[in-house]
């Protein structure tokens, strides 16, 4: 059996996110003694997907394809998957994944399973234990088509070393003027930031800062830390920080290892939105806190006293463990 | 400008969450119900287009008798007549096929879905519905013009934005920032009262077969006890972070 895997790049360089949907369709294929395909979209260097067991690399070069466009991307992975007579295709939740894996479950006739969060409990039938209800749930879904998609919540399976000798093809879809009826004119991207779905680290802000003149520290801690900024829905409502970095179930689930949240009383509903995250710390002057019930670790105390000091050990402690 | 709004009927943000029937349903009793958020955005959207743009707009809902009252909600916020296609929704896929009739049969120019509902998290109802009627498709659309008959929008990526251009007919996955919070619109008593009188069509579900099937569910494990740390002794809580959690 082939298992085809959308290998996502960024001007050119793999994701994270590439890696770990690609060490995760090397488990799916090997259950079954399968091989892995990948595609990959102008990417220079396509060798560190061998590190990950992918067996055949689909290179797809093409100016056209600069841009990520959703319905053209969903069509030259459903000519790659029919090429290989791929029965599961394996991609990641980013943003732009999100996007296609619909469109390519129309045209492949494929059932979808979203934000799975393990690997397949058994092949036949098919079933995957995916979220539901942003982290307050999971629910073990059947797929009963032929052809299966699968996408991968961020840093459910985490990156799995596997050598193979992967060969690598060019492969030039068919593509139409169709294919980019909706069209692309710019993109506004930062590209120095940390994002929260790549983020290994999130430290996030609540109204317990009591305004955005307050964010300095939280974005230090970030800029130490490596990490992204986040925040919780009365900030973002509040014009405080932006949209993108609300937190919760009407903004974006985090997955990443570790969030630290400042000044955020824990409402059920951001809650939900951090469950994946794998260690919690909390930082609030306000012991009953609900938050609290949710962390691993907890400091109770004003956070404009502890956080600047935080900030200095963890300098400190970068600086030797550099 | 005929604009579709598809409403999904959830569980207000606050539930609990618990489940019935041996795990294998969800377990509505003492839940409240309401337009899920990212759809409300986009209905709110649209009534800016019946506004200042003359626009007419109606809502659909997939699902049984229980769901009417949130689309006479919808109906109060302002939309002009209601459609609820009489079926359990199964799955996404099943969803798509059933408002894609509805949309088709309409000749709707725009179509606003939420990107996902705040139950089962799909995110798979918008795009399968444009692809299933040939439309176009914009996900996580956080503004949205129409100019005749094309489309400006633009969309939240990872870690920044795009903007968009695309011809009517255009499918919208929509959600928080096609306009700001404190702008949806609740309803007041005259739109309540206008609601009672406005059409609620019920029609018959087209042939469709699920592609899924919702097996067992499960909660998260309980969460142990949070490790507390003195304020004056900060070392301790990069100690534990370092050598017991690894996370930095």
């Amino acid at each position: 059996m082939s298992v085809l895997v959308y290998t996502e790049s960024e001007e050119g360089k793999f994701k994270k996110a590439a890696l770990e949907v690609a060490s995760y369709a090397r488990e799916v294929a090997s259950k079954d003694g399968g091989s892995v395909t990948a595609v990959t979209f102008n990417a220079e260097d396509t060798s560190e997907l061998g590190n990950y067991g992918v067996d055949k690399i689909l290179n797809i070069k093409s100016d056209k394809l600069s841009k990520f466009n959703a319905e053209a991307y969903a069509d030259a992975l459903k000519q790659a998957a029919e090429k290989e007579g791929s029965k599961i295709v394996v991609l990641s939740q980013s943003a732009n994944s999100k996007y296609l894996a619909p469109l390519l479950a129309v045209q492949l006739n494929a059932g979808y399973a979203p934000n799975v969060v393990a690997l397949p409990e058994s092949t036949e039938p098919f079933t995957v234990k995916r979220s539901v209800f942003t982290n307050k749930a999971f629910n073990l879904l059947q797929i009963n088509t032929d052809v299966k998609i699968v996408g991968v919540s961020q840093n459910a399976f985490g990156l799995k070393e596997n050598q193979a000798d992967a060969t690598v093809e060019e492969f030039s879809p068919n593509l139409s003027e169709e294919d980019f009826s909706v069209n692309v004119d710019s993109v506004d991207k930062a590209t120095d930031k940390v994002t929260i779905a790549d983020a290994e680290i999130i430290v996030s802000g609540g109204r317990g800062l009591k305004g955005p003149e307050n964010w300095g520290m939280i974005e230090e801690m970030a800029e130490i830390l490596g990490a992204a900024t986040a925040c919780s829905k009365p900030v973002s409502d509040m014009g405080w920080r932006p949209h993108s970095e609300h937190v919760g179930q009407t903004g974006k689930p985090v997955a990443s290892n570790l969030y630290i949240a400042v000044g955020i009383s824990g409402a059920i509903q951001h809650l939900a939105g951090v469950n994946a995250a794998k260690t919690k710390v909390v930082i609030n002057n306000d012991p009953e806190a609900p938050f609290f019930k949710a962390a691993d670790y907890g400091v109770v105390g004003d956070a404009f006293e502890i956080v600047p000091k935080l900030n200095e050990k963890l300098k400190e402690f970068k600086a030797k463990n550099a | 400008m005929k604009i579709l709004v598809c409403i999904s009927h959830v569980p207000d943000t606050t539930s609990k969450i618990n489940f019935t029937d041996g795990d294998s349903k969800f377990d509505t009793a003492g839940v409240q119900f309401v337009i899920n958020p990212n759809d409300e955005f986009g209905l709110t959207r649209a009534m800016w287009f019946k506004e200042k743009q003359g626009a007419t707009v109606d809502v659909v809902n997939v699902g049984g008798t229980e769901t009417e009252p949130t689309l006479r909600k919808a109906l109060a916020i302002g939309a002009d007549s209601a459609i609820r296609v009489d079926a359990t929704p199964t799955d996404g896929f099943f969803v798509a096929k059933q408002l894609a009739k509805v949309a088709k049969e309409g000749n709707y120019d725009l179509i606003i879905a939420g990107r996902e509902s705040i139950d089962y998290n799909g995110g798979m109802v918008p795009g399968m519905l444009a692809a299933l009627m040939d439309a176009n498709f914009i996900n996580t659309c956080i503004s949205l013009e129409v100019e005749g008959d094309t489309a400006k929008a633009i969309r939240e990526i990872d870690g920044g934005k795009e903007t968009l251009t695309a011809k009517l007919p255009l499918v919208i996955g929509g959600q928080k920032g096609l306009v700001e919070e404190k702008d949806l619109k609740i309803p007041n008593m005259r739109g309540i009262m206008q609601a009672r009188k406005k059409p609620l069509n019920v029609v018959a579900a087209e042939d469709a077969s699920a592609q899924t099937e919702a097996k067992k569910f499960e909660k998260p494990a309980p969460k142990g006890e949070v490790k507390l740390v003195d304020p004056d002794n900060l070392d301790e809580l990069i100690d534990l972070l370092h050598n017991e959690a690894k996370a930095i």
